[in-house]
């Protein structure tokens, strides 16, 4: 691919391309979903597929604000307790209406699903009982108090009680406990349309495992008629064959092209749209007594807040965001991009060679150490390419680093292994919230609590712990968000991780079609639209 | 003869058993499959019950123990990924895969003889030499470039077929097949040329290498003396003689076809076996990883035992040099 000249192709391709049926949509996924059935896999390839055929009480506008959906509003009537009013009219594919005895029933089927590889009962778990005081107001009670369970309930599918063999009557009850559930179907019946039965705009047509996915359009849903009559969905899961595919006109639309080829796929006269998303990519430093892969120091020098400063200041992210990631990145000064949900708009940290030498002597490292620095090379977006930057900048001013790169199964083992010293990875906040990734990065690791799952650097500051878990449980969103923000600016300042940039994600499509991009990277039919004339 | 057989036996059992120790313990070095699967904001209560669920807490020796109970009844683990078992999602691929390796043999028999004779007829000609140089460059290119110069030229280039894919199927003899119908066909061609071009060189090199020894025999020289017709005497005399040689090829190469036709199938987004297999390693689906390979192992041993049988059947020295031995 990279030997063509762009010309060449731009005429040939534009003359080559048989118009595509107008109504028809294909795209081109760079991975498959591994099941139809909205509550089996917790995994982003699944829910944006999935979100075609089914919706959830809420939505998530391009930029992850929680909106209305099946639920036409909600309001918290005390810390535990949530009213939602349901949308009337909602039919489901089969005909019959969605009521507030579906919204049960989908909650109820979520700890009864087989074999999930990653379950959705981290959303359900909270819930301690839910009433439908008629068919369309529903109570939810959480067992905590819980702010972000509107947003939470987006990940809810609501699937239909009828099509899946309900009794008339389903109580709730915690932890697969609730009654008149029936023969509860498994994941591999959703391969049936007759079961695969949503509210969403597209009805499920066929699923061919391993080659595409088609839907079709549903004529009476609620918000309007979709754009395209009929949408293929294909995994075509290496980089160069989604490329090409395309460039040979057999695709309209791919995701994630890589960044070296967009060059050539605009001269196509293709369209590329590209959004900041809310996955941070950033480097965390093991911060315990023992850490191995450091030599050349007596004890832990990343213990100190110098030496992780001075780290941070070592590295040019203008450079890396131009030079490595083209452009489609930018550079990072927290741990979501602002205005998201808890950010405070700090600024980046400025590229300052000298002060950071300044600041390693003053720790007492004048002649600096050696350490090795960990990353996945197939995960992120050029990630091992920004890792050896990194290793280089720090090399600079006297850390002797090393790269050790692996592909992403075996990074993740190790990493939480606690192999590495210091590595780069990547967060995604998939609730738009700055909660997610102190509390999975940042907080103090505490397997009981559940804080801190992914701090393989094991940094704790009891203080930062006391203000998150208060903001977790705060209602009011105007005082959370003050809350998230004093959290963050504490580990910032700490150095406690050290923010690089935020990738941008890229879509490419034939230039008669536009896209809204959204920050979750998902890839949603219903919003890929015909551009105006 | 017995005696002969149940050696025999009792060697391919004995390397199923060495390749299911080597690969259980392969796969289990690679990675933590939930580390990948599960969702990253999972708490660790979550990551604790999924691995206890999928059995990865047990030790190495107790999972190992666990897959060969249930390997010796036929089942070969639940695919971690899909919570369908493993066997059968292997199995829903095989088709895609057969079909492929099957018209890709075709396309280098069909080809890869007439050229191979041809040149073999006429070695010191251009055509000779052209066929020759072009059998090179199917050998020495690597797979997946060959199968991105196939899709740069034909699909973005000259827009004739599909980049990859499988296009429209229909059922024939109670399997999905693409060949019946030309958007199915049109999506066939390129992956099955890949292949194909390995293989073709292969047979066009050992067509020639026969043709030439062939065409000096005392019997050719007789039967032109007899006054046959050139076409005759290539159809009839040279294609037969050459032909023992092809078909041993043909059948030792079909097994590596149908078991690792990865490269071809993931470069084309072929639905098959092989891309299935890149797509579990990356997401550490270990039972099918496993049952993967152990098929793969099940079908080359037999493949094998097939073989050396028919050989021995064939020809009796061959068991009796190793009964001495």
């Amino acid at each position: 691919m990279k030997r063509l000249t762009a010309p060449i192709v731009a005429g040939i391709v534009a003359a080559g391309v048989s118009p595509a049926f107008a109504q028809e949509l294909t795209i081109g996924l760079k991975s498959e979903a591994t099941s139809m059935d909205p509550q089996f896999h917790q995994l982003s390839t699944n829910i944006q597929v999935s979100k075609n055929i089914f919706e959830a009480l809420t939505t998530q506008d391009a930029v992850q604000k929680v909106t209305p959906g099946l639920a036409e509003s909600w309001e918290a009537v005390d810390d535990t307790t949530w009213r939602f009013k349901l949308r009337e009219g909602v039919k489901f594919h089969n005909g019959s209406d969605f009521t507030a005895r579906d919204v049960i029933y989908s909650y109820c089927r979520v700890p009864l699903v087989e074999n999930s590889p990653s379950a959705y009962t981290i959303f359900t778990g909270g819930i301690a009982d839910m009433q439908a005081e008629d068919d369309h107001t529903l109570t939810i009670t959480t067992t905590a108090t819980n702010p972000l369970l509107p947003t939470d309930l987006w990940s809810l599918a609501i699937v239909s009680a009828d099509a899946l063999g309900a009794e008339d009557t389903v109580t709730y009850g915690p932890e697969g406990t609730c009654e008149g559930m029936g023969d509860v179907p498994q994941a591999p019946a959703f391969n049936s349309p007759d079961i695969a039965i949503g509210t969403g705009p597209y009805k499920l047509d066929t699923y061919t495992r391993g080659s595409e996915l088609v839907v079709t359009r549903f004529d009476e849903y609620w918000d309007g008629t979709p754009e395209w009559e009929r949408v293929v969905m294909r995994p075509i899961t290496s980089d160069g064959p989604r490329v090409a595919a395309l460039l040979a006109g057999d695709v309209d639309m791919i995701e994630s092209p890589p960044i070296q080829d967009i060059p050539r796929i605009e001269e196509g006269g293709f369209s590329v749209v590209d959004a900041l998303s809310n996955r941070i990519i950033y480097l965390h430093m093991q911060q315990v007594e023992d850490a191995p892969g450091i030599e050349g120091a007596d004890e832990n020098p990343l213990l100190d807040a110098r030496v992780r400063e001075a780290i941070s200041l070592s590295i040019n992210r203008e450079g890396i965001t131009e030079r490595i990631m083209g452009g489609y990145a930018q550079a990072a000064g927290e741990l979501l991009p602002p205005p998201m949900f808890g950010t405070s708009g700090r600024a980046v940290d400025p590229y300052d060679p000298e002060r950071a030498k300044e600041l390693l002597a003053e720790a007492g490292y004048p002649d600096g150490f050696s350490i090795t620095l960990g990353t996945p090379n197939d995960r992120y977006i050029n990630d091992e390419q920004v890792a050896q930057a990194v290793a280089q900048m720090m090399t600079q001013i006297g850390i002797q680093t090393k790269v050790d790169a692996s592909t992403a199964s075996q990074f993740f083992s190790r990493r939480n292994a606690l192999e590495f010293p210091i590595y780069m990875a990547g967060w995604g906040a998939s609730s738009g919230d700055m909660s997610s990734p102190l509390k999975s990065l940042v907080a103090t690791y505490d397997a009981n609590t559940g804080m801190g799952p992914t701090n393989a650097g094991r940094y704790s500051n009891p203080e930062m712990d006391a203000i998150l878990l208060e903001a977790m449980a705060t209602i009011d969103d105007a005082k959370r968000d003050e809350m998230l923000q004093q959290a963050e600016t504490m580990v910032l300042d700490d150095f406690g991780i050290i923010p690089l940039h935020y990738e941008q994600t890229v879509w490419a499509m034939k230039s008669d079609l536009t896209y809204e991009p959204r920050v979750d990277q998902y890839t949603m039919a219903t919003e890929v639209k015909k551009a105006a004339e | 003869m017995i005696v002969y057989l149940v050696r025999r036996l009792g060697q391919s059992i004995l390397a199923v058993i060495a390749m299911a120790v080597l690969v259980f313990i392969g796969v289990y070095f690679i990675g933590n499959p939930v580390d990948v699967l599960i969702n990253p904001e999972a708490t660790q209560a979550d990551i604790a019950a999924t691995t206890e669920r999928l059995g990865l807490d047990k030790p190495l020796y107790q999972q190992f123990g666990i897959f060969v109970v249930n390997a010796l009844q036929g089942d070969l683990g639940t695919s971690f990924v899909y919570g369908r078992p493993a066997l059968e999602i292997i199995l829903d691929r095989l088709p895609a895969t057969m079909e492929l390796a099957f018209v890709a043999l075709f396309l280098s028999v069909g080809i890869g003889v007439p050229l191979g004779v041809w040149a073999g007829l006429r070695p010191n000609s251009i055509a000779g030499r052209t066929i020759m140089a072009g059998s090179i460059l199917g050998f020495s290119l690597p797979n997946f470039w060959q199968g991105m110069l196939l899709i740069l030229v034909f699909a973005v280039l000259l827009g004739w077929l599909p980049a990859g894919g499988r296009g429209e199927t229909t059922e024939f003899l109670g399997m999905q097949v693409s060949f019946l119908t030309w958007d199915g066909l049109s999506h066939l061609i390129l992956p099955a040329v890949n292949l194909a071009l390995f293989k073709m060189s292969l047979i066009i090199r050992l067509a020639r290498a026969n043709t030439r020894e062939v065409a000096l025999q005392d019997y050719i020289k007789f039967a032109r003396a007899k006054g046959l017709s050139d076409r005759r005497v290539v159809l009839v005399h040279i294609l037969k003689n050459i032909m023992i040689p092809v078909v041993t090829i043909i059948g030792l190469e079909l097994g590596s076809m149908v078991a690792f036709a990865i490269v071809t199938e993931t470069v084309f987004a072929w639905p098959g076996m092989g891309k299935l297999l890149i797509d579990s390693i990356n997401l550490l689906d270990r039972p099918v990883i496993v049952a993967y390979l152990m098929l793969t192992v099940l079908i080359i041993v037999t493949i094998n035992f097939v073989v050396d049988v028919i050989y021995s059947l064939l020809d009796p020295r061959i068991r009796l040099s190793e009964m001495k031995g």
